[in-house]
Parts: C-alpha cells; structure tokens; sequence
C-alpha cells in the first residue's frame, strides 16, 4: 500500500506535464479544432521554455540571474512556442480550410523537427551542452510547501510535496473549468464547437474564437512540454525524452470527456500508469506493457462512454470539421 | 401604422458556380402580414431568405429596409436589422438548455439565466407557446425546438420572421398551433415570410402568396383571390394534369405474403400487431395511418432492419417457389430482390455522397446490391442521365457533386435511383416529401411504369388524394395494426379517414 502511496506522489511532476497538455487541447477542442498537433508544440514548448531560460541566464550572468524570473521566461519562451503553432494550425485550417487531421499530424513533425533542430544548434553553439546553472535547476525543481504540510501522512506527499507547476496547473484548471461553464465567452466558445451554423446565425465571430482558443490552447499544451524538461527532464535537452507524451495528452482530453476539471485526476492516473514500472514491479512483466496501460484505460473510457451514450460526455459536436458559411 | 412596407428587394441575383439560384428578385414585405413564398423545389426560395438572413451575399440588386438602402453582411447584422429566420435544419445546440441557446449571442444580455427565464416566459404568454427554459435541446420533440428557434428570434427583437418549410416535420395538431402563434404574430405588427410547399396552409394562413419559378420572381398575389389551381399554375408555369393514370396489369400475382406481422419495441409497446396482407405484381398497395401508427416499421421489418417477434414473410419467386425473408439479413433481403426507397428527413443521410456527382451515387447502389436478378442490368451513367432527364433534376452534369444541389434536387436523385434499380418489390415511403406538385408527379408517373413492368410496389404516403388516385389497393394502419384493406378504385376519404382513426373501422361504417 505505502508504495502505492508513493507511486501517487511521484507521479506528481509527470501528472502536471500531461495536466497543461491535456487542458490546452480540451480549450483547442472546444472551439470544434482538432489539433493533433500536441506532440509537436509540446515537443517545443520543451526546447523553447529551456532556450528562453538558458538565454536569460546568458545574458543577465549567472549570478544575477534569479529564480521567479526564470521560471515565467521559461513560461514565456514555450507559450509563445505554441501560441505561434496554434495561430498556424488556425491559419491553414480555418482560414484556408485544409483537413483538421493532416495538418495537425504535419504539426506533429514539424513541431518535433524544429525542436530537434534547434537543439541541435544550441547544443553546437554551446559545445555540447545546453542547461541552466545549477540554481535555477533547483528553483524550477522547488517544492515550496512548508515542512509540516508535507509531513502529513498519505496526502502530504501526494498533495503538498510537489512542484510549484502542479499548483499552477490545478489552477489552470479550476480557472477554464469557470470560464467554460460561467463565463458567456465560455459559453459562445462552447457553441462555436458544438454547432458553427448556430454560433454564426447567432453573430458569433467564430474565426476570432477559433483562433484565439487554438493559440491559447496551443501555448497551454507547450507549457506542459517545458515542464517536463525543466523538471522531469532536469533542464537538460534530451530529445527523445519527450516522445509519446503529445500523444499522451490526446488519449487523456478523451479520458476526460473533455472537462478541465477531470484532467486534474485523470492526469494523476495517467502519470502513475506511465511510471508505474519503476514503483511496482511484477516479475516476469516487461516495462511495456505498463506503457500502453494509460491508452488501454483510455479505450475502456472510450467504450464505456460510447456504450451510455450520455450527450453531456460527448465530444464537441462538430470537432473537426472546418465551417465554411456558404457551404451547402 | 399598417401594411407598411417593411422589407423590399429589388432585382436581386445570386449565382453558384454555374448555377444561377436567383435572378431579378422584386419582393415586397409588408408588417401585420403574412407572405408565403411559393415555388418549385429548386426555384431559389430558401437561397433567396439567407440572403436576407446574411448567410449569403448578393451577387447583383438592392435590399430596402424602411425605405433605407441596407446591405447585410453577416447574420449579426439581420438580427441587428430586426431579421429573424427559422431554418429548415434547426441552429441550435444540443448540449446547451433552451434558456443558453436563446441567449448566444447577445451581447448586451448578463449571464442571468433568472432574468432571461421571466423574458422568454412573457413571450411565450405574448403570442401563446409552452417551453421549459432549463430543458436540453437534446431532450425536446422537433415541434418543441422550433418554438426555441422562433422564441430566439423574438427575444432578439425581430420585426421580420422567415419560416422556412416550419410545418414539414410538423403534426397537423402542431401545424394548427403554429398558425395560431404566427396570427397572434401578425397582430402584433410584425412581417412574416413563410416558404411551403402545401397549398392548403398557403390558402388557410397567408394574406399574400409571391411565387418564385426557377429562380425568377413571377408575380405576388393576394390570397383571397387565388385557388390552389391558380397558384400550381403560377408555380409550374403550364397547367399540370392532376389526374394521375392509373392503368390496370392485366395477369396480377401474389409476390410478398405477410401474415401474422408482429414487432416490440425497446419498451414492449406492440409497433406492430398481427398485420397480414399481400402485396401482388403489377399493382401500388398504399400504405396509409396517421403518423406513427407503424407504417416505418412495417417497411423496416420487411426489409429486415427491425427485429421481428413473431409471423412470416414470405417472397414468391416467378416460378411460384416461396422464400421466407424473416431471419434474413438487410443484405440477403435486398438480393432476394425487395428494394426500399424511403426518404427520411435529413435527405443526404440516406445512402448519398454528397462530393459526388450523381452517376458516382448510381454506381454506389448496383455495386453494393451486386447482380440484380433481373436482366434488366443498366450501366450507371445510362442510369444517372435517366433520372436526370425523367425527372428534370436541376444540375450542369450528371458529375456535379449531389451535396451542392437544392433539396428536392437531392431528393429526386435518391429516390430515382431507387426506382431505377428495378426491383420485384419496390417499397417507397414519403417518396415525394418536400417535393414540389410537377415532380412529384414524375415520381408518381415512374412508380406507375415500375408497376407495369410487373413490380409490387408499396407506398407509404401522407396525402390522402394522392393515395386514392395513384394506388391500387389500400392498407389502412391504425396503431399497429391493420384495420381495413380497401379498393382505391371505389373506396372514399371519409371511409380511410375513418379507418385511420379507428380499428375495426368497418364495422363502425356497417352500422
């Protein structure tokens, strides 16, 4: 039991790389745009988010440099990453009204592919290395809850001994829960998914809440991605380090039947799932298996959900399909 | 202030592609009126009401509101104009309650869901609806989702209402409570455009009837003098035989035996209790009940969509061999040879692909049916070109995709392939729903040659006078069960209205 315990508390740091992910596709989503794009604007928000910090240590000087500070440049660098993706996504498919699923899988490798290659460039320029000084590791790394919180049993460490991106996260999401479901922005972008013809009849301007939602969306999702290499990852540009965790993402908005606040548990499971191997361990069972766990709990909700039929956990009614007005 | 004009076009023009949907349009809309716009499927009707609704632009004319020369660029400035329409495909979001829906949108208006609850209330009390503001849309009948779509216009503070086909998907009971609101409506100044395609509930609502004729504008007049003859007239342009021939197959066979029909559904209601009759070659059994009294069931059952729980039906082949199709797939039922031309309401739902052209939709249907077993085997194109041409389906080439057709073109399409294909039984159901008269009766005229070339055909229909001249025989429905088979040549309205509305109906007609 303890290890389970435990197993929950470490999956905090993985739990939040996927909770920013998964939020900023559920925005994406809701405006009726399918960007299958995440693995690649996760892919860089990563590079991007350490770029920008290992920038701002280069320019300001090691020992000026300051934590808070790096950290929201961090945030910054991969925001702006996946913002740009997201207004290119809406570009080619709202205003150019290419497939949804071809593009966002072009995303994918392009996202990928310019990651890699700017790291490639940052890593020859930096004869072999691209970091931050060790400080900052530390700061991106803290766990600012005091002592006596995370001493707590059981619910300590799993709820008050993790990062300070895990908290941003759950704010994140009980603030879009809000916005979609009080707010009459939230309710027009609802609308905007679900039916464009309405939303349109109803003087709505669906290409300004497409495109805004899909940038804010996409800058959600890469700072999912900078998480992971600043924490997880240790500000350290591994390339294949990232891999499967866009995708990842995508399985859990599914999950959870596309409410932010769902995205919270649902990415503490998921996080679990993925490093379960590591905590208990099975003899006999290779670490693959445990892998595909998160998308076979995925498939289960899949079926579950489709076997009910409940319209309220339905996708957006028009997820995926471009609206052109004088389409008839 | 009355009969002020409120709205008028002058020599609009809309073109698709090549298609030209509208063509020196002069309109005039009046308040404290009701204008229905009549025409033929096709004619430009509903192209030229989302011009006014801002879904689409002119090409070419100008639009007066008051006097003043406006130009609506989006469906914000229609509502802005005080322009509301009622699509014919509902603009509402499932997942949202009535109350969400009404206020997308609106810009001005808080998140009060309180405020805008008493607001939608003093509407419905104004003009005489019943709806439940926290109600789903996903949870409402077709007939309650309408009101949402007029109550959302009126509480945007429209002044000019379009209705487009509103009672298409209507009861007659939800027909008559509409027509009681748009009166309601039309004493309260407002200006009503309703497009229709029954003429009864022109000549029963409106004050003024404009009639449009392949996208041409051909004259506007007023209700009182005009009579259902006049306005086909007007619509079609040459006056349209209104009898249609019904010649008699001289050597008729039993060619599908159903006896004993019984059906449940998922809540144990009987759809369908013991129906038996027989459908011979040669001859168009009518199928007629007031909606819902089992006549989607008895098609589906017969073409083995719905599970059947007790009888038989069996198909008699030429050389008098019986086949029993209960326990048969949809599949093997349709290689036996039964076809079902049944037009829902969404048309493109129904087996097209909208992105092709019609010959690429003929050849969908005879691959997947394979060899008929008939020699009567067309090649696809030959076939597209015959529905083209027979019943003047409005399009550049048989190449064009279907999905950018009008409606009724769409219609035409779907059912002529049916009818083409040739099957020994052949069964129809709404063949000619939202049809205008001129087809319909090239419709009525094919399903007449399938006959002659010895089919069973059976049609489902709604118009009582259409049934009495077209069919031989009649089955009258009346809650699941078969409550008289009749002679077309010699029986009455009365008798079937009777037998509609009462099992057993014959008895009741001894007496």
């Amino acid at each position: 039991m303890n290890s389970l315990f435990a197993l929950i508390a470490a999956a905090g740091t993985y739990a939040t790389v996927l909770m920013f992910g998964t939020m900023g596709e559920i925005l994406t989503e809701k405006s009726g745009n399918l960007n299958l794009g995440v693995e690649g604007i996760m892919y860089m928000g990563g590079i991007l988010g350490l770029v920008a910090a290992n920038r701002y240590e280069a320019i300001v000087g090691e020992a000026n440099s300051i934590g808070f500070v790096a950290i929201l440049v961090a945030i910054l660098g991969a925001f702006a990453a996946g913002a740009l993706a997201g207004l290119l996504f809406s570009f080619i498919t709202v205003t150019l009204r290419a497939n949804q699923n071809v593009t966002g899988l072009a995303m994918t490798t392009f996202g990928t592919g310019v990651a890699k290659f700017v790291g490639e460039i940052m890593r020859t320029k930096l004869n072999g290395y691209v970091s931050v000084s060790n400080h900052l590791k530390e700061a991106f790394s803290f766990k600012f809850m005091p002592d006596f919180l995370k001493n707590i049993p059981i619910i300590g460490p799993i709820f008050f001994n993790q990062v300070h991106f895990f908290y941003m996260g759950i704010i994140l999401a009980v603030v879009i829960h809000l916005f979609l479901t009080k707010t009459k922005t939230g309710l027009y972008l609802r609308a905007v998914g679900e039916s464009p013809v309405t939303a349109d009849a109803a003087g709505i301007n669906i290409t300004a809440y497409k495109y805004i939602a899909t940038a804010v969306g996409g800058g959600i999702s890469a700072i999912g991605g900078m998480v992971f290499t600043m924490t997880t990852a240790g500000c350290v540009w591994i390339e294949a380090s990232l891999s499967g965790i866009g995708w990842l993402s995508v399985a859990l908005v599914i999950f959870c039947t596309w409410k932010p606040m769902n995205s919270i548990w649902g990415s503490m499971l998921f996080g679990s799932l993925m490093i379960m191997y590591l905590w208990i361990i099975i003899p006999g069972i290779p670490t693959e298996i445990y892998k595909i766990l998160p998308y076979v709990v995925t498939l289960v909700v899949l079926i579950i959900s489709s076997i009910r039929n409940n319209k309220d956990k339905q996708p957006p009614a028009s997820l995926g399909v471009n609206y052109f007005r004088e389409e008839r | 202030m009355q009969n002020k004009c409120a709205i008028e076009l002058k020599n609009i023009r809309k073109t698709f592609g090549p298609v030209v949907a509208n063509d020196e349009i002069n309109l005039q809309i009046n308040r404290g009126e009701i204008l229905c716009l009549l025409g033929e499927n096709g004619s430009g009707k509903t192209t030229l009401m989302n011009m006014l609704s801002g879904i689409y632009q002119p090409d070419g004319g100008e639009i007066y509101k008051d006097d003043q020369q406006i130009a609506i660029k989006s469906p914000k400035d229609a509502y802005d104009y005080g322009i509301g329409m009622i699509h014919q495909h509902y603009h509402l979001v499932d997942v949202f309650t009535a109350a969400q829906n009404i206020i997308l949108g609106l810009e001005n208006e808080k998140m009060d869901i309180n405020a805008v609850n008493d607001k939608v209330k003093a509407i419905c009390d104004k003009y005489g609806f019943n709806v439940d503001p926290k109600k789903k849309i996903y949870d409402m009948s077709v007939s309650q989702k309408q009101t949402i779509e007029i109550v959302k216009v009126l509480y945007r503070g429209a002044e000019i209402l379009i209705l487009d086909e509103p009672t298409a998907v209507l009861t007659p009971q939800e027909t008559d409570k509409l027509f009681a609101v748009l009166r309601n409506m039309k004493k309260d100044n407002k200006a009503i455009i309703l497009i229709t395609h029954k003429l009864a509930e022109v000549l029963d609502v409106s004050d003024k009837v404009a009639i449009l004729r392949k996208g041409r504008y051909i004259g506007t007049v007023n209700t009182k003098e005009a009579t259902a003859q006049s306005l086909t007239d007007m619509m079609v342009g040459h006056s349209v035989k209104l009898n249609i021939d019904r010649p008699v197959y001289p050597n008729p066979q039993d060619k599908l035996q159903i006896s004993g029909l019984t059906v449940v559904d998922n809540d144990g209601v009987r759809k369908l209790d013991n129906v038996t009759f027989t459908a011979k070659t040669g001859e168009i059994l009518g199928v007629a009940g007031i909606a819902g009294s089992g006549q989607k069931e008895l098609l589906e059952a017969i073409t083995g969509l719905y599970p059947i729980k007790e009888g038989s039906i069996k198909f008699i082949r030429d050389d008098g061999a019986q086949e029993e199709l209960v326990g048969k797939t949809p599949m093997q039922i349709r290689q036996v040879g039964v076809g079902m031309g049944f037009v829902p309401e969404d048309r493109l739902g129904m087996g097209l692909v909208g992105s092709m052209g019609m010959t690429s939709n003929m050849m969908l249907r005879s691959w997947k049916s394979g060899k008929s077993i008939f020699f009567n085997k067309k090649n696809p194109e030959e076939l597209a070109n015959k529905v083209w041409k027979d019943l003047e389906v409005v399009t550049p080439s048989t190449e064009f995709p279907v999905r950018r057709m009008s409606g009724g073109n769409i219609q035409k399409v779907l059912v002529g392939r049916e009818i083409a294909s040739n099957p020994p039984v052949l069964l129809t159901a709404y063949a000619v729903r939202g049809l205008d008269i001129n087809t319909s009766y090239a419709i009525y005229n094919l399903l007449t040659e399938q006959k002659m070339n010895g089919s069973a055909v059976m049609y489902v229909g709604e118009e009582l006078d259409v049934l009495l001249e077209l069919c031989d025989r009649i089955v009258v429905l009346c809650g699941g069960q078969v409550s008289g088979i009749v002679d077309a040549r010699t029986t009455t309205k009365e008798e079937i209205g009777l037998l509609m509305t009462s099992v057993g109906g014959k008895e009741a007609t001894n007496e």
